[in-house]
Formats: C-alpha cells, sequence, structure tokens
C-alpha cells in the first residue's frame, strides 16, 4: 500500500518535470495533451511509422500520433476528398506527382520557418529529391523522409543455369540486351527481362541515359519525342524485338515484380523499394542480387522519394510541425533503415539501411546511384500525362506503330496537358 | 412524419447533385472556387475520343449483363420447383452478392489469367486456345460481363423468385387439366405474370450496369494494365478525371451526361413495358 503511493508519487513528480522540461524546450500550450494523425499508404511500412509516432511521443509526451493507413489508390481519392472537407489527416505522404494541386490550393502548413527555427541541415537531404517538391513559391511543405534511385535486380539462378556471367558494374546497354537475349528459354518459360511500360522504374531512367529528358527544361513542352528520348524508348522496344521479355499482355496479368519473384524473369529494373519485399521471400531471396543500371550515353537514374506534409485545416499546425522535422529527421530515418522497409532520406541512414538485410550484399548500387541521379519529370498536372503512358506508348513496345510516330502522338497530348493553366 | 428522411435526402442526394450540376459549367481547381466557362466541359466531352469509347463500352456492357436475366428466370423457376434444397440454391447464389466486390474481382482475376488461369487449363483440355481475357482489350468487357451477370444473379433470384410465388398454383393445376405441358405453362403462365417482377428486375439491372465501375478497377489489377485504356467505362473515365486528374468539373459532366443517359434509358423502359408487362 505505502509502496505503491510511493510510486504514485514518484510518477508524478517525474511527469510534471518533464512537463516542465518540455514547456522549456518549446514554449506555450505543451501542456495541453494534443493527438494528431499521420496519414500513409503502404502496408510495409507501417510499422515503421507507428514506432517513429511511439518515438516521437516519447520525446513530446503531449503529442500522440495516430498511424491512419490507406491502401493505394485509395488513399488518394480520401485524402482529396478529406482535404476539401476539412477531415484530412494531420500530417501525410506526398509524393511529387500530386503535391501541385494540394500546395496551390493552400492546402498543405508552410514549414519553412519551422525550418529555420530548428536549423535543419538541408544539406543532409537528398538535393535532387528536394529540387522534385519545389514550387517555386519560396515556401516549404516538407522534407523527404525516403529516397529511391533504380538499379537492376536479377536471379542468379537463372544466370548461373544459362552459363551467363552477372553483370558487371559497368555493363553497357549492348551489354544487357545480349545478357537479356542468352537467358531467355522460352522452352523452360524464362525470359531475360521484364519489359514493361514503368515510367519510374524503366524508361525515364534509359531517356536520361541517352542523354535526352522527358519534358524539357522550362517545364513548358514534351521532349519525349527527341530524337535522343526515342533512343531512350528504343531500349525497351527492341528488348520486345528479341523477344526477350513477357509480352505486355502477359505482364498485365501478371505483374513484373510479381514474375520477378516466381523467378520467370532474370533481370528487373525498378527501384530499392522492393528490397524487403524480395528479402523477405525466403523462396527466392537466396538468387537474388543487384548490378547498377547499364551505361548509355552516360549513367543517369530518376529519382524520387515521399515528403511528410502537413494539412493546413489542422488544429494543431504547431505540434504537427514538430512531428514533420521529426519524421524526417535523423532518428526517424534510423527507424526506417533498421525495418528495411525504405531507403532513408536523412543522409547516414544508408548503413543501418543495408545491415538490415545482410545476406543483400550489393544494395550499396542504390546509394551510389545518388550519384548521378536526375529528379523524376513532374511537370504540370503530372498525374494525367503520365496516367496517358499506356494509351500512346503501347502500340510502340508492341512493336505496331513506329517508336518516332507513337512518341511524336504522345508527345502532342503532353503538350496539351502542359498549356493547360 | 417524413419530414426528417426528407432533410437527409435533401443533404445527401439533393445538393451533391446540385453542386455537381454548377460544377459541370465551370473549371474547377481541385481546392478553392471554380470559375465558369459555360458548356466548356460538353463540348470537350463530346470531341473526346475516350469518352465515346467509354461510352461504347458501358454499353455493350449493360447489353451483355441483361443476358442474366433469362438465366435467372430459368434458374428462379428451377430453384422453386426443386422438392428440396431451396434455401441452400438461393443462399448460394446469394453469395456472391454478399462478398466484397474486391475480393471478388481479386478471385475471378486469377481464373482469367493468360498464362496460369484455371479458365484457360480448362479450354486447353478441350483443345481451345485461352486468350488474355484480362488483359486483352478485345475481351476485358466479356470477363466484365460474366462476372457482373454472375454477382447480379442473388438478387435477380429473389426478386423473381417471390414473384413466381405469388403465381396462384391453381393456375397450374387448371391448365394441367386442359393439357398444357410444363413448357407451355411457362410460356403461357409463367412468364406473362412474371412480367412485373421482370421489368424491375431490368430496370434495376440497366442501371446499376451502366455504373459499372468497380470490375474495371479491380479485375484489370494495377493501372500497368495495358488492357485499361481499351476497357474503361463511364463512371471509370468520370472516377479519372475527377480523382487522378484533378479535373473536377470535367467529372461533374461527365456524371451528368451518365445521368441523361439513364433517364433515358429507365423512361423508354417505362414507354415500353405497356405493352409487355401484366398487371392483371
Amino acid at each position: 500500500m505505502h509502496k505503491r503511493l510511493l510510486n504514485t508519487a514518484a510518477v508524478v513528480a517525474a511527469a510534471v518535470l518533464l512537463t516542465a522540461c518540455s514547456s522549456g524546450n518549446t514554449g506555450g500550450d505543451s501542456n495541453e495533451k494534443v493527438a494528431i494523425t499521420y496519414g500513409v499508404w503502404a502496408g510495409t511500412q507501417t510499422p515503421a511509422m507507428k514506432e517513429i509516432a511511439a518515438a516521437f511521443t516519447k520525446e513530446h509526451p503531449n503529442i500522440t500520433v495516430k498511424v491512419e493507413e490507406r491502401p493505394w489508390p485509395e488513399y488518394w481519392s480520401t485524402l482529396q476528398t478529406g482535404a476539401a472537407g476539412g477531415t484530412a489527416p494531420d500530417a501525410f505522404w506526398m509524393l511529387a506527382q500530386n503535391i501541385r494541386p494540394y500546395a496551390s490550393g493552400g492546402q498543405l502548413l508552410n514549414i519553412s520557418d519551422e525550418i529555420k527555427k530548428e536549423k535543419v541541415d538541408l544539406s543532409k537531404y537528398p538535393k535532387a529529391v528536394l529540387d522534385l517538391y519545389d514550387q517555386g513559391d519560396g515556401k516549404t511543405y516538407g522534407l523527404p523522409k525516403d529516397v529511391d534511385t533504380n538499379a537492376v535486380w536479377f536471379n542468379k539462378a537463372i544466370f548461373d543455369k544459362a552459363g551467363v556471367a552477372y553483370p558487371a558494374a559497368d555493363w553497357t546497354w549492348d551489354d544487357f540486351r545480349q545478357t537479356a537475349k542468352k537467358l531467355t528459354d522460352p522452352a523452360a518459360g524464362v525470359w531475360g527481362v521484364a519489359a514493361p511500360i514503368d515510367y519510374q522504374g524503366g524508361y525515364y531512367n534509359t531517356i536520361f541515359q541517352a542523354g535526352g529528358q522527358v519534358i524539357s527544361a522550362d517545364g513548358k513542352t514534351a521532349e519525349i519525342d527527341s530524337p535522343e528520348a526515342q533512343k531512350g524508348i528504343e531500349f525497351w522496344t527492341n528488348l520486345h524485338a528479341d523477344k526477350s521479355s513477357p509480352t505486355l499482355k502477359q505482364l498485365s496479368d501478371t505483374e513484373a515484380e510479381t514474375m520477378f519473384e516466381q523467378g520467370k524473369v532474370a533481370m528487373y529494373m525498378s527501384g530499392a523499394y522492393w528490397a524487403l519485399k524480395l528479402y523477405e521471400n525466403k523462396a527466392i531471396a537466396g538468387n537474388v542480387d543487384v548490378a547498377p543500371l547499364p551505361i548509355g550515353e552516360k549513367r543517369a537514374t530518376v529519382t524520387s522519394g515521399i515528403v511528410n506534409v502537413g494539412y493546413a485545416g489542422t488544429k494543431h499546425p504547431d505540434a504537427v510541425k514538430k512531428f514533420l522535422l521529426f519524421a524526417s529527421g535523423k532518428e526517424a530515418a534510423e527507424i526506417q533503415a533498421r525495418s528495411g522497409a525504405v531507403l532513408p532520406a536523412y543522409e547516414g541512414g544508408e548503413k543501418t539501411w543495408m545491415a538490415a538485410m545482410p545476406e543483400f550484399k550489393n544494395l550499396q548500387v542504390f546509394i551510389d546511384a545518388k550519384e548521378y541521379s536526375v529528379p523524376l519529370p513532374v511537370q504540370g498536372n503530372a498525374a494525367e500525362w503520365q496516367g496517358d503512358q499506356t494509351k500512346y506508348l503501347t502500340a510502340a513496345w508492341e512493336g505496331t506503330t513506329s517508336v518516332a510516330d507513337a512518341t511524336k502522338q504522345y508527345a502532342d497530348a503532353i503538350d496539351k496537358v502542359l498549356a493547360e493553366k | 412524419m417524413i419530414a426528417p428522411a426528407l432533410v437527409g435526402l435533401a443533404a445527401l442526394y439533393l445538393w451533391p447533385f446540385l453542386s455537381t450540376f454548377v460544377k459541370s459549367f465551370m473549371k474547377v481547381p481541385v481546392f478553392g472556387a471554380g470559375t465558369f466557362t459555360g458548356v466548356d466541359n460538353y463540348t470537350k466531352l463530346l470531341s473526346d475520343e475516350d469518352f465515346w469509347r467509354a461510352l461504347g463500352n458501358s454499353a455493350r456492357y449493360t447489353l451483355l449483363v441483361l443476358l442474366g436475366i433469362p438465366i435467372a428466370i430459368v434458374l428462379a423457376a428451377l430453384i422453386e420447383q426443386a422438392a428440396k434444397g431451396r434455401t441452400l440454391y438461393r443462399v448460394l447464389f446469394f453469395l456472391p452478392v454478399v462478398t466484397l466486390p474486391v475480393a471478388v474481382g481479386m478471385v475471378w482475376r486469377f481464373i482469367l489469367n493468360g498464362d496460369f488461369g484455371i479458365l484457360n487449363y480448362l479450354l486447353s483440355l478441350v483443345g481451345i486456345p485461352g486468350e488474355y481475357w484480362v488483359a486483352d482489350d478485345r475481351f476485358t468487357i466479356y470477363a466484365f460481363a460474366v462476372v457482373g451477370i454472375w454477382m447480379g444473379l442473388g438478387v435477380n433470384l429473389i426478386i423473381l423468385g417471390a414473384g413466381l410465388q405469388s403465381i396462384p398454383v391453381e393456375l397450374y393445376e387448371a391448365s394441367a387439366v386442359d393439357g398444357a405441358g410444363r413448357i407451355r405453362q411457362f410460356f403461357s403462365i409463367t412468364l406473362p405474370l412474371l412480367s412485373p417482377s421482370i421489368f424491375f428486375v431490368t430496370v434495376l439491372t440497366i442501371i446499376s450496369a451502366l455504373q459499372m465501375f468497380d470490375l474495371v478497377f479491380v479485375m484489370l489489377g494495377s493501372v500497368n494494365n495495358t488492357a485499361i485504356d481499351g476497357s474503361k467505362t463511364i463512371v471509370y473515365l468520370f472516377y479519372e478525371a475527377a480523382f487522378v486528374q484533378f479535373k473536377q468539373g470535367y467529372g461533374a459532366a461527365i456524371a451528368i451526361v451518365l445521368l441523361v443517359i439513364i433517364m433515358i434509358a429507365t423512361a423508354i423502359q417505362f414507354r415500353l413495358q405497356r405493352r409487355w408487362v401484366n398487371y392483371d
């Protein structure tokens, strides 16, 4: 009885001390209990996000964070209606393709002042990703939580069986094409590579490698029909012409990543975000390795990343701003890295991320790729013109239209979208 | 007494409808006020090849799903005649109705997979080459229709079953005395007396078929499916405009056009019912 009383007293005293401390740190209303919500979409990352929320509450005991997961693509429709109706989460994930209407519509918290106040060192974040979210209005809406670059995942068992050497670090486009050809074995139902119409993990990379770009530097016109960009697309159509890839119909039935996991394709060009999923698939993990993207005219990979942003309509802007900095900060980066789910954006988390998957020895290629990364093209209403890709490019991939014609038509369509205000 | 319901109706249906109608004449950013652009959205819509293709797809799907009604009539008649297990049959056919459409779509996606699906395996046993049912836009609408019919069967059976039960047994007994066989009874007694139920089921089926959206979404899997462009329905187009491309005004115009189409289709049916529906 006495003991219990004493304990209670100690807890109360500690609580008082703690709140005293934190009010000293943050000033003002921090004694007030505040609960905020944090909207995310990827199920694999939810445990890490909950851990980050808990770590934040430890530092700010008066603020609790509830992680709300919604599946893709429902996440976006719910967010859109939620923001318009005042019920959006207080903090949530944002993508560069989607930020424009939210920023220009005044739906996001400007956290520039908080960044200044807390003296956040922006050089710790990949510049290409920060640039991606720059709306040109002088405001900062969020900091990156993760970063993704691309490389080539490959299945060592298929290489061994075909007697083909693993990709060298300095392999070229031609090496890639020949390797894919050699690995293809129609009788066994094995293809050298999966070549879907995939902008981020696929043809944008090769367009930049060929020295082209998707959209002009001023963001006003499409350059996807330039001779260089066409070469970047021919990289993929050639793979189909060689029959080194499952057809687009097969890749529509079974996604490229699934085919790779099933051991039906030997190589799959994509992002670091698959690492944990592949690592946890015991049937294939032992055979999985990763090589840098092949070199065209030069090395290049598109890069992107999720940023944590706050809802302008939140009732607790101060608490949300604190959480946003925390969730994109050093400690959160460590938590994300340990989970292995994503490569954190904050510099220094890479080693921890790699250590989370010790049997994958070459994850360093994703980190090295940051050196030659270019921001993912997201000019104008990107969700609209990127969504049109299959409409215009399928015929080129299937070889029923020339790359020149398909890209010309696609460029015209993109120009129309970019011209809209 | 009816006032509370009216308030709900106004808030949940009338207000959204009016605001959709107004928005269809505006260019609306995702957030904030829009600007009036007159009939711009509508003229754009009429010259949008995607719109016409989606309209064609919805029309094709609707016609195909109507085939589910004769199937439901025959099945309902068979179930009503079954000596036992009627409840079991009804439950079995009703199961798809209470199953999550997303789960249903996923399962069918596996069944219809071009390379590994059960359907193509079965077809190969009898020497028929399979197709990429959910990855080739020549076939996707048929795949949607099969699943749509299967999912709608349960509700149709309940309505038609109730209709069948209200037909007096004496009519069958009397006609049997006059020498009518099963088939004759079906066409001379069952069908005419069931016509009000059939009419009701037809109206509902056409409306829900024109509004079909979820099957495209789930059965085609990801947006990376290259069959998507040739498989969009009207409501899918609306979803895409309003929620993916951030063009709410354009989306509203699509919704209004769909509403008008449904109204016309329903009005025509009410017109035509005088010729074949028997209310005696």
